[in-house]
């Protein structure tokens, strides 16, 4: 008998699914009911996953289809964590835009339920089912706003460009059974020798799929229109939540099934970390909206996290999860600032209209300036501490080019972000944005701009939770 | 007569994951035209998939392949709903003319 007790979130979570949506359609105007069962329901699971994590070493269920170790705990954790974060600010922005539905919150959860299947599979066809189940909920939530002709563009091109990475990924996933005998990623990494040439498609295969799902250059022209185009709250969730678990994924891809072909992907990373800093910082210069500058800086980011996995070491790893971490938390405070600038039901999403925000609201452009800065890498706030660690793991291993392109593309990506500032702190003010926020929202602001203020006083604790992350 | 073996079966299938890729970036007219090469890529997964099962004599490409056509099935459903909703607002699904996002 199987230990069950170790997948009881992903139960839970997917009984829960199934009862509200049974709930939903039997109440009538239920869907604030819904949201907030949503709430405590990924609440409870964050709960028994850390309790779980305590005393958890490394266990296989499910004929070693499924692994529960201490990276899939942490990265279940931070999932579940920003997921509740951004169900719980979206609430006023749904019922200005009237798509306040009960499918929002299911459907936050459903994708939420494929990221844990995928973050913790160690089997191919496991991690297929998890990702599917993650997009296929996310289609709909980028056409969620359906009345709305850019919400729906949005969801249709991600749709294609999202199958047709998931199709790549197949092509690569069907390659590496054919040539290994077996779909479970341990035995995989016996199998597989770098003597064999044509082994080399099926790792590129894999490698642009997952590129793909992370938005890294080349292979990131969905990601502007997507972000621009989705509901501002539905933007929140592509900018944090989808990554952490692509990027655990790459992590089990490249060191476990191809630990032992590191020189083959090894090229191909470095490459897709540098396309994706230099492009992040150059294309971002001339955009006009928050929300696609916000999609050129992801992209940006995500190439720095990407340089971390290059280097192809336990300090490299771990240094990437934490800029992942951090990310997330600067992202949080940059959308919260976002869906702060609303004036009579209006949202406004250009860069124009943050102009002289700092007359009329000096606290909110306070703590925009943090995050920016911090989003640009000065010291010492938490965005400097991640791009620290990065470089520090990568000159460990004496990639110094990569090193040096990192450092030239933060100088260049501080441009935009500093002209944000400049327009914030400079230019003619405008009227006043409303100030009746949710609790939640200001919530939010509050703690990611104090944990970017002064993380730099105990960086340890972050660093000691990430360390015991061993997968080499 | 030649023998059919394992390469012809990979042969057939990288043609058709080709034509697949080739007629979602070619295609400038359709957008049903899109979701059909979709299948068609899921498809030569499928081939491939079924064809190393019998080679190496191992269950599990097929219980793979089935997972598949079920997700692909869910997928086209999606996709076509949204299809429907797209044209709902902008009254076309002409490839071209599929551009209020750009910048």
């Amino acid at each position: 008998m199987e230990n069950l007790q170790l997948v009881l979130p992903e139960i839970f979570i997917a009984l829960s699914i199934m009862f509200l949506l049974i709930l939903g359609v039997f109440k009538k105007n239920s869907s604030n009911l819904i949201q907030n069962i949503s709430l405590i329901v990924l609440l409870i699971s964050t709960v028994i996953i850390f309790n779980e994590t305590i005393e958890i070493k490394k266990f296989f269920l499910f004929g070693d289809s499924f692994v529960i170790d201490y990276l899939s705990s942490f990265m279940k954790m931070v999932t579940l964590l920003s997921a509740f974060i951004v169900l719980a600010i979206s609430k006023n922005y749904l019922k200005i835009f009237q798509i306040s539905k009960i499918e929002y919150p299911i459907l936050i959860l459903s994708s939420v339920l494929g990221m844990m299947i995928m973050i913790s599979s160690n089997d191919l066809i496991v991690f297929y089912m998890g990702l599917e189940l993650q997009s296929l909920a996310l289609y709909v939530l980028a056409t969620f706003n359906r009345d709305n002709i850019k919400s729906s563009e949005a969801g249709l091109k991600y749709f294609v460009l999202s199958a047709l990475s998931s199709g790549l990924l197949l092509y690569g996933c069907s390659l590496i059974y054919g040539f290994s005998g077996s779909t479970n990623f341990d035995v995989i990494s016996s199998q597989l020798n770098s003597n064999e040439y044509s082994l080399t498609f099926g790792i590129v295969f894999i490698l642009v799929g997952l590129a793909f799902k992370i938005s890294a250059v080349p292979f990131h022209m969905w990601a502007p229109d997507v972000y621009e185009g989705s509901p501002t709250t539905v933007t929140l969730f592509f900018t944090m939540v989808p990554k952490i678990a692509a990027l655990t994924v790459f992590i089990r891809f490249l060191f476990i099934p191809f630990q032992n072909l590191i020189e083959q992907w090894q090229m191909i990373l470095i490459f897709l970390s540098i396309a994706s800093m230099l492009f992040g910082a150059i294309a971002a210069i001339g955009q006009t909206n928050i929300k696609r500058l916000i999609a050129y800086s992801s992209i940006g980011h995500v190439g720095y996290a990407l340089a971390g996995l290059a280097s192809a070491s336990n300090e490299g790893i771990q240094s990437s999860i934490i800029y992942l971490t951090i990310y997330i938390i600067m992202n949080l405070g940059l959308f919260s600032c976002l869906l702060m600038m609303k004036r009579n039901n209006e949202y406004f999403e250009k860069i124009d209209d943050l102009s002289g925000l700092s007359k009329n609201h000096p606290l909110l452009s306070l703590s925009l300036l943090v995050i920016l800065f911090s989003l640009a890498g000065i010291p010492p706030l938490a965005g400097f501490f991640a791009k620290l660690y990065i470089f520090k793991a990568v000159i460990e291993q004496s990639m110094y080019f990569l090193a040096i392109v990192g450092l030239l593309s933060t100088v260049i990506a501080a441009f935009y972000y500093l002209r944000i500032i400049k327009i914030i702190y400079f230019d003619q003010e405008q009227k006043k944005y409303d100030e009746d926020h949710s609790l939640w929202l200001k919530f939010s602001l509050m703690i990611s701009t104090i944990l970017i203020l002064f993380y730099f006083i105990s960086p340890g604790q972050l660093i000691e939770v990430v360390s015991r992350i061993n997968i080499i | 007569m030649i023998e059919i073996g394992l390469g012809h079966y990979l042969t057939l299938a990288a043609i058709i994951f080709s034509i697949g890729i080739i007629g979602i970036f070619l295609n400038r007219k359709n957008i049903i035209v899109i979701l059909m090469s979709i299948e068609l890529i899921l498809l030569a997964v499928n081939i491939n998939l079924v064809s190393f099962s019998i080679y190496l004599n191992d269950l599990a490409g097929q219980v793979f392949t089935l997972f598949i056509l079920t997700v692909a099935a869910a997928e086209a459903a999606i996709g076509l709903a949204i299809i429907v909703v797209y044209f709902r607002n902008a009254g076309t699904i002409r490839v071209e003319e599929i551009d209020k996002l750009k910048g």
